[in-house]
Formats: structure tokens, sequence, C-alpha cells
């Protein structure tokens, strides 16, 4: 990794840079690969999945994993197999859906702040401080009891409760860079504040976004799958990953595969998504140390 | 109520002006860090006071939850909350209320919230402080015995990005299956001993534990670096000596910050791992109480645990001014 060509690196921007990584590192291309599996079950799952993930067969019930049921049947005979690779659907809406709440709600909040300073800065950065003193999950399930349970709500209510990440770094971001020589430079142009803004301070205040989204979607996921568990989230029969455990726990003694396959699919899709955003925080730390 | 509000309010001034004058002593930069953790309190409980109004639906049918709607029961609701008063002593008689640990009645459940709340306190306790003994043991085996070593920190590594990106209620499952329904070692569902605590504990602590070993390992790594470990080592200390009684002196500090985010996510964590081995508790409670629509329960149980985190954070940051001169406001390195 070390003996990288310098100068060229110098040019490009953190994500080309990343995916110019990827060949020769194969941990970063397993992730890579596996987040394509998953994107491909998200788009169009019957592409890998020709089974009915909830059409029941009693007859089939509680099928060990076989060649013709890879994952094996659950108790009400529909095939796993399936059910996993439709769930990714569930799994992958809900966390990019809250994730990209929070990362534009977050974003919003933190610019208003880090531009303002005085007493509207005090005001957010107060109401943020309220918002983290509760625990994410339990501030979710605090608007879900205002909302009730289902994919829309579960959405908003992890989105809302990942604001204050977003908002912190994006305001102290503004700070430094509303700051800078370089605005300063720009504004001496007589540039109108809305240009300054729009075109000077925003992309630079958020261009850690999309590193910290990457890195907050492998925790809104699990967050996703944990509430889902408690059955906030998507309703029976639908095939979400953490609806599914739920069910499995009351068939472990007879069914062990119910449990652990849709366990994994959540498990591996973090680690790949972690791999992946951490690779790309360190390019982008180490660009910008340069 | 009025012990709180001026407290607020008269500490107030004094937090905003450590920011800019930085000239203020010891005594008065602690005083504003307890006075902002309890502006963040009172916050909180207006936050819930506040979104009790705004939310859709009347406020009698929020309360009531998915109990029977009689006049006996609305104008009981009514009497208790004061609707029929203006809102602002609404407001004042909700805080005066809470300031009593009074948070009134679950009308699906048919009892008193806080006493609920207070006779589910304990199982839940003794879940998180055991999970937070696993979350520092195996952070700390982990750290001091892979930091700095390349072979096994690549190891400790692997396995840490795999525990963080473990859900905890897939791990509880794992585990019940494996220790509980094959090899029968430990005991499925309930609290009746402490082997019933074991698996939830594990199951709880050990994905927080890969978190506080890999800042414990940065932090010990950093401190092996420095100039004082060379010194040690001319001693003739020996590596693990060395490791325990020099380096974790330095790795423990930033490793405190991590307080605030571990009691959040052991309340978090605790809803769910109950959930997985039928453990009684706080988090039980919770979930019923959002899934029955019972709001009186649920806010009792977020404004509790508001609570504890701000007053735990609040003693973190004490702790830490008091531990680190540097980071007082009279120090020269903070008035820089």
């Amino acid at each position: 990794m070390s003996a990288l060509p310098a100068p060229a690196e110098h040019e490009t921007a953190p994500a080309s840079q990343f995916l110019r990584r990827l060949p020769t590192n194969p941990g970063l291309a397993l992730a890579a690969l596996f987040l394509a599996v998953i994107a491909i079950a998200t788009v169009s799952p019957a592409l890998l999945a020709t089974a009915d993930p909830i059409a029941a067969d009693p007859l089939q019930a509680q099928l060990p994993p076989s060649w013709e049921h890879w994952f094996g049947t659950d108790h009400l005979g529909r095939d796993v197999f399936s059910r996993v690779v439709h769930g990714a659907r569930y799994s992958i809406l809900i966390g990019v859906g809250a994730v990209a709440l929070a990362a534009t709600a977050g974003s919003f909040l933190g610019l208003v702040a880090g531009l303002s300073r005085g007493l509207i800065d005090e005001i957010i950065t107060r109401l943020l401080d309220v918002v983290s003193a509760f625990p994410d999950l339990l501030l979710a399930l605090v608007l879900i009891s205002f909302t009730g349970p289902g994919t829309t709500n579960l959405i908003f209510a992890l989105g809302v409760a990942f604001i204050p990440r977003f908002a912190r770094v994006v305001r102290a971001q503004t700070f430094v860079i509303a700051r800078s020589g370089y605005v300063e430079q720009a504004r001496t142009f007589g540039l109108s504040r809305t240009v300054l803004v729009l075109r000077h301070v925003l992309p630079h205040a958020v261009a850690q976004v999309p590193i910290l989204a990457t890195i907050g979607l492998g925790t809104a996921i699990i967050g996703a799958a944990g509430l889902s568990f408690l059955g906030m989230g998507p309703q029976p029969p639908a095939p979400e990953w953490g609806a599914m455990l739920a069910e499995a726990r009351n068939y472990l003694r007879v069914a062990w595969w119910i449990g652990v396959w849709p366990g994994l699919a959540i498990t591996l899709t973090v680690i790949a998504i972690s791999v992946l955003g951490r690779r790309w925080q360190t390019a982008f730390e180490g660009r910008r140390s340069e | 109520m009025d012990s709180q509000n001026t407290s607020a309010i008269s500490s107030a001034p004094t937090f905003f002006a450590s920011h800019r004058l930085r000239r203020n002593g010891l005594a008065a930069q602690i005083a504003g860090r307890i006075g902002s953790g309890m502006l963040v309190l009172w916050a909180a409980v207006t936050l819930s006071f506040v979104s009790l109004q705004l939310a859709p639906g009347d406020i009698v049918s929020l309360l009531i939850g998915e109990q029977l709607r009689t006049p006996e029961v609305e104008a009981a609701i009514r009497a208790e909350w004061g609707l029929d008063e203006p809102l602002l002593s609404q407001y004042l008689s909700y805080l005066t209320r809470i300031l009593h640990g009074d948070f009134g009645r679950s009308y699906i459940l048919q009892t008193e919230v806080s006493q609920l709340v207070l006779s589910q306190i304990l199982p839940t306790l003794k879940l998180t402080t055991a999970a937070l003994f696993v979350a520092i043991i195996f952070g700390l085996v982990s750290a001091v015995l892979t930091a700095g070593r390349r072979i096994p920190r690549g190891i400790a590594g692997a396995l840490e990005l795999t525990l963080v990106s473990t859900p905890s209620f897939w791990l509880g499952i794992l585990l019940l299956y494996l220790f509980s329904f094959t090899l029968k070692l430990f005991p499925v569902s309930g609290d009746r001993s402490f082997s019933a605590l074991v698996l939830p504990a594990l199951a709880l602590g050990l994905p927080l534990g890969a978190v506080v070993g890999q800042v414990l390992r940065q932090g010990l790594e950093r401190a092996l670096e420095e100039p004082f470990a060379l010194t040690v080592r001319s001693w003739g200390t020996s590596g693990l000596v060395l490791r325990l009684r020099h380096g974790l002196r330095h790795a423990a500090l930033p490793a405190v910050t991590l307080t605030g985010w571990l009691v959040g996510s052991l309340l978090s964590g605790a809803v769910i791992t109950e959930s997985v081995f039928g453990r009684p508790g706080l988090g039980r409670v919770t979930v019923e109480a959002v899934l029955g629509h019972d709001l009186p329960v649920v806010l009792a149980v977020a404004i509790l645990s508001a609570f504890v985190y701000v007053t735990l954070s609040t003693l973190v940051d004490v702790l830490y001014l008091w531990l680190d001169p540097r980071l007082r406001s009279d120090s020269p390195e903070a008035a820089r």
C-alpha cells in the first residue's frame, strides 16, 4: 500500500482512488463482490432465488438444508434461501433510507448552525444534545410508540435517531471552512452570500458525509434488524432478516437453520460495508494529511 | 421544580461563558458541566411533553393506549394530566410530577408507572452490569495481549470486526442454540439463577467489548511508542508489566470517552437481549408498552435512561477535568 505512486494520487478524488485499489486487495474485492450480490438481491431477487418467499407449504415444513432447499425450510415450509435473498430489500431499504434521512437533515442542521453561530447555533447544538441524551434504539422506540410499527415508520424513527452524528461533524467542518483563507478570498471578490455558501463552503463542509454515511449504514442495518426483531418493522409474512430471526427463536430446538442464515446475511453485509467504509476513510484521511 | 429551574437558569450563563472567556476556575467549570447536564434533562422532559401535545390524535387516546375508552377512564386521565387547564399550567404540573418521580398511570396495565419501572430495574441492572464487565474484560485482554504485535493484532482485529458487525440478538440466538439446546449448559430463559445471566451478558457484552478493545489497543500502541516506554524497558521491565502498569494508564483515558456511548448501547441492547432470552426487565416492559401504545410507560423509560446517560456522562466529564489538568480552561494549554 505504501508503494503507491504519490503524485498522481494527489490529484484524484478519494472514491476513484479507492476503486482502483480494489483488485490488489483480496479482502476489499471480496467485500465489494458480496455487496454486488446483495445489490442484485435488492434490485431483482428473483434472479437469485426462484422459490416464492411467502407461499407456505406445510408438507415441506422444517426440512434441513438440502440440494433442493439450500438453507432448509422454515416452520411453514417456506424456502429459507429465498426468504434471505428477498429479505435483502428490506434491510438495505430501511438502512439506506434511515441514513439518507439522517445525512440530509444532519448536514442541513450542521450547516445552518455552523454558518449562523450565536443564538441559532446554540439552540441547534442544545437540541442535538437533547436528542443524543436518549440511546439510539430507545429514541427510535419512543418515536414508533407514536407512529406505530411498519417499514416507513422504522426508517423515520432510525433516521431521526442518527441525525446528531451527522450534524455535529458538518457543524464543526463548517466552522473551520467559513473562517479559512480561501473563503475570505472569495468574499473579497464580492460574491453573494448564497454563492459563497453553496459553491465554496457546502462542498467542503459535507465532504466527509458520504464516508460517515457508509460507516453509519452498518449500524443502521443492525439497528433496523433489531427493531424488526422486536416486531417494530415490516410485519409478517414479510421476509425481513430481523423478523425472520424472531420467528426462528421459537423453533431453535428443532430447526437451527432458520436461525442461522438471516443472521449470517446481516453480519456479512455489515462486515462488507465496514471494510469498504474504513478503507475509504483511510484513503480520505491520507489524502487530507498529505 | 423550582430548584431545578432556577439552578438550570442560573448556571446557564456560566456554561456559555466558559466557552468564550476561558478564565474560570475548576469549580466554576464543574458547576458549568453539571448545569448543562441539568439543562439537557430539563429539555428532554420538555421535549416529551411537547411531543405528547404535537402528536396526531387527541392526547386522551394517546395516553389510554389500547385500553377501552370509557367516560370514567377519560375523566380520570383529564384529572390526572390537568387537561382542562391552560397549557402552561399543564406543563408546570407535568414538570413538578416528574421531579417527584411520578410518571403517571399506565391505563393498560392498571398500575402506577413509577412502581412498574422500579420493580423491573433490578433484572436490567444485573444484565447491563454483567455485560459491562464482559465488555471491559474482553477489551482489556484483547488489547493488552495483541497491541503492537503484528499477527495477533491482525487476528484480534478480524475477530473484533466480526463481533462489531454481529447483531447482539443473533449472537444470543447462536449462544442459545449451542449452549442451551445442544450442550444444555445454561437455562433457555428466565432470571432465576446466576447461570441464566451468563449467555445474555455475553451476547450483549461481546460486541461492545470489541469496540472497547479497538480503542484501548490504539491508545496502548500510542503509549508504547512514547519515550517513557523506552525508559521503562531499559530498566529490564518485562513487556507485560510495561503494558499493564505503565501503558494502560495512558490508554485508559481515551477509552473513558466511550462511557456515554457504552451506557447508551447497554440500555438499547438490553431491550433486545431481554427479548431474546425471555428475561424480565425494563426492556421487556418497553417493548410491550411500545406495541400496546402505552405512552406513559414508554416516556418514563426514555426519561429514566436519558437521566442515567446524562448523569454518567457528566460525571465522566467532571472526572476528566479533575484527572487531566490540561483540559481545564485556566491551564496554559487550554488558553491557546
